[in-house]
């Protein structure tokens, strides 16, 4: 079979396992729609977390950035996984002996306030909207890439397959098709890292061979890359080129961000138990660390591939995966100088009469992961079985999120908000009716992106650090925080971001550079600052107004003992 | 599902708790907090300290027995790690400080 019908193959089956699930595992009530029950085993649920939490860019694109990045793309590694830590010890537990259904239930009872309830509505849409846009817009690509057929088209099927378990299946059709997804997406990315690893290094794991030697030249493996590096006037790999506040910054901006974002939150609501909430944040990052511990090894392998076998060569010399993917646009060399060599060079590349050289070679990050099985010589099922691992971190994602828009709308906005006397029937049907909208968004969002797609996951990430983060931990840790400063502190933190994110990447992208920047905080690295100022400007306000009534202290107190957690559920406080 | 569908949707009603409950719970919080203070404390030394700020001059040392410089692996590898272990080692002592002070959970919640 050739790759073409391999594709086809894994991609339907795939398709068809999700769809079988979706059917099993429908969801009755909206409690099962919203938190599947609360009746999922905290494995089970790590492993949904995982896929839910690795989209298509940490599937597709992370280890071509890190590649680009060396040094640099650690704020990625770290900030996406260290929020687990402040997800595990500082929210997860609390959130479900809590026991609510969403993110602004808690922020709405907490602050005892409708207006603190729509400003984490709104911030929990706008969230979960940008981030969608980027799913969609990844399932169109791998369905163009490995189907041949148009991204639109690939994008409608994807809405169809999405719409399909997440209107019927909510939370619980969700969480069961993830942990199938969790299964498909691993498998397809540690198969060619794996012979990756043999080839280069001789060692079949990855996190070993990276520190490793380089099979080819005998010298340890990054040794030779920085010398590669070097030798062809880029910046050192393992060291980098931004600055040390920038990389601090921007690594705790991710972090928090990762901690505060409502579709990661909402999964630790759907574990029976407030320890199995603990150990279940654990579970997930060890099926995330799995992905994000092989990523800079498959990073660092591309790479030293890339320069040592395509670089310099002559054009018509070039390993048989070049010109494969030199058709998809992936990668493309222009011949500046006409000697037919391809000079692949750093921006400090000098020739030896001290001339600058010019780079010829053009490369999509993304081509570092969907070109590997070919690199490493691997068998036509193995490049079926990426498509099908990317559509599966794809759509993984893209539901959880749309689960978090629709419970925003049918229980946050509806129940809670402008008409509590709606019928457990009709929000079920409200649910699935919203769901149903938000797919179609996305799916719009999917074929006519926005230019600004990097920028909006910086957006979201800075949003949700600047506030969400601040008002929930103060919700738990601080008793004395009153509802006056929690919203203050929510709408200068996100005002402070935002402003800042939009002022650079939209109103003036010529000025986003580090020299403009203040204090060199690149707009990615922003919701650290903000995150502060909603903490500080909290607290202060805090001492300056009525403490919260008496049932909400108490609240608060039964929040940090776990006994009595029982399931979600509505809360009449 | 099966033995957790019962549906119990009573919530956790403010109640009037005794003196001595009251006390053994903020006993439990006030170790809860220290725990998770030590923890943290780890976590930033480990990515934001040996990760970020000392990493360029741990990059002159190699991590025992391979060619990684030492700030490299801390930023892409060790601190993935210790993030790992951090959150089971939190595990671990909650569970037993919930039976300690008596707060935990029964088989069913």
């Amino acid at each position: 079979m050739n790759v073409q019908a391999w594709t086809f193959l894994l991609v339907a089956s795939s398709f068809a396992l999700y769809i079988g699930i979706a059917v099993w595992s429908r969801a009755g009530t909206t409690r099962e729609f919203y938190v599947a029950g609360s009746g999922v085993s905290p494995v089970a649920n790590g492993m949904a977390t995982a896929a839910d939490w690795m989209s298509a860019a940490s599937f597709i694109s992370m280890a071509g950035l890190i590649s680009f990045m060396g040094y640099d793309g650690s704020v990625y590694l770290m900030g996406w996984t260290g929020g687990y830590v402040l997800l595990a010890l500082l929210l997860a537990p609390y959130l479900r002996k809590y026991g609510a259904f969403t993110v602004p239930d808690f922020v709405g009872d907490r602050y005892y306030s409708q207006v603190a309830r729509m400003v984490a509505v709104v911030c929990a849409i706008f969230v979960s909207f940008t981030y969608v846009a980027g799913q969609m817009r990844g399932v169109g690509i791998v369905f163009s890439r490995f189907l041949e057929v148009d991204v639109n088209v690939g994008v409608y099927i994807g809405m169809a397959i999405v719409f399909f378990y997440a209107v019927l299946g909510g939370m619980k059709g969700i969480t069961y098709t993830q942990v199938a997804q969790y299964c498909v997406l691993i498998f397809a990315y540690m198969v060619p890292a794996i012979f990756l690893s043999l080839l280069i290094t001789g060692n079949p794991v990855p996190q070993i061979g990276l520190g490793g030697v380089d099979q080819a030249s005998g010298t340890a493996l990054l040794e030779r890359l920085n010398g590669l590096h070097q030798e062809l006037g880029f910046a050192e790999y393992t060291s980098g080129t931004k600055s040390t506040l920038d990389v601090f910054m921007i690594t705790a901006a991710l972090m928090v961000g990762t901690a505060g974002l409502p579709h990661v939150i909402i999964r630790f609501y759907t574990v029976p138990r407030v320890r199995d909430a603990r150990v279940s944040v654990g579970w997930a990052l060890v099926f995330i660390a799995l992905l994000y511990t092989t990523a800079p090894a498959v990073a660092v392998f591309a790479r030293t591939n890339l320069l040592a076998n395509v670089a310099g060569r002559p054009y018509d010399q070039v390993p048989e995966w070049f010109t494969n993917w030199e058709d998809t646009g992936l990668i493309g060399f222009e011949d500046h100088n006409g000697d037919g060599r391809i000079q692949f060079v750093g921006p400090s590349a000098v020739d030896a009469s001290g001339a600058r050289i010019e780079n010829e070679l053009r490369i999509d990050n993304d081509i570092m992961v969907l070109a590997n099985p070919e690199i490493a010589g691997l068998p036509a099922w193995v490049v079926g079985l990426v498509a099908a691992g990317g559509l599966a971190a794809a759509l993984s994602t893209a539901a959880g999120l749309l689960l978090v828009v629709s419970t925003a709308v049918s229980h946050d906005l509806l129940k809670r908000g402008v008409k509590p006397t709606i019928s457990e029937r009709g929000e079920l049907i409200a649910a699935r009716v919203s769901a149903g909208a938000a797919v179609l968004v996305a799916g719009y969002l999917g074929v006519n992106p926005p230019g600004y797609v990097a920028q909006t996951v910086a957006f979201a990430f800075g949003l949700a650090a600047s506030s969400f983060f601040p008002a929930i931990i103060l919700g738990i840790f601080s008793r004395r925080t009153t509802r006056e400063g929690a919203i203050l502190g929510m709408v200068a933190g996100i005002t402070l971001t935002a402003s800042y994110i939009v002022y650079f990447a939209l109103l003036h992208p010529e000025l986003n550079d580090s020299r403009h920047w203040w204090m060199g905080i690149s707009p990615q690295g922003i919701g650290t600052v903000g995150m502060a100022v909603n903490f500080a400007v909290a607290w202060t306000v805090s001492r300056f107004t009525p403490p919260p009534p008496v049932q909400v202290q108490v609240l608060v107190d039964l929040i940090r003992v776990p006994r009595g957690a029982g399931a979600a559920h509505e809360i009449d406080a | 599902m099966s033995h957790h569908s019962a549906d119990r949707t009573r919530p956790p009603r403010p109640s009037v708790v005794d003196p001595g409950t009251r006390a053994r719970h903020a006993a439990y919080w006030r170790k809860n907090v220290r725990l998770v203070g030590a923890l943290l404390l780890i976590w930033a030394v480990v990515s934001f300290g040996l990760g970020i700020v000392l990493a360029e001059p741990l990059n002159a040392l190699r991590f025992p027995g391979t060619s990684y410089p030492l700030g490299f692996w801390f930023a892409q590898q060790g601190s993935i790690y210790v993030f790992v272990l951090l959150i089971f080692a939190y595990v671990l002592v909650m569970n037993r400080l919930d039976r300690e002070y008596d707060v935990d959970e029964g088989e069913d919640g």
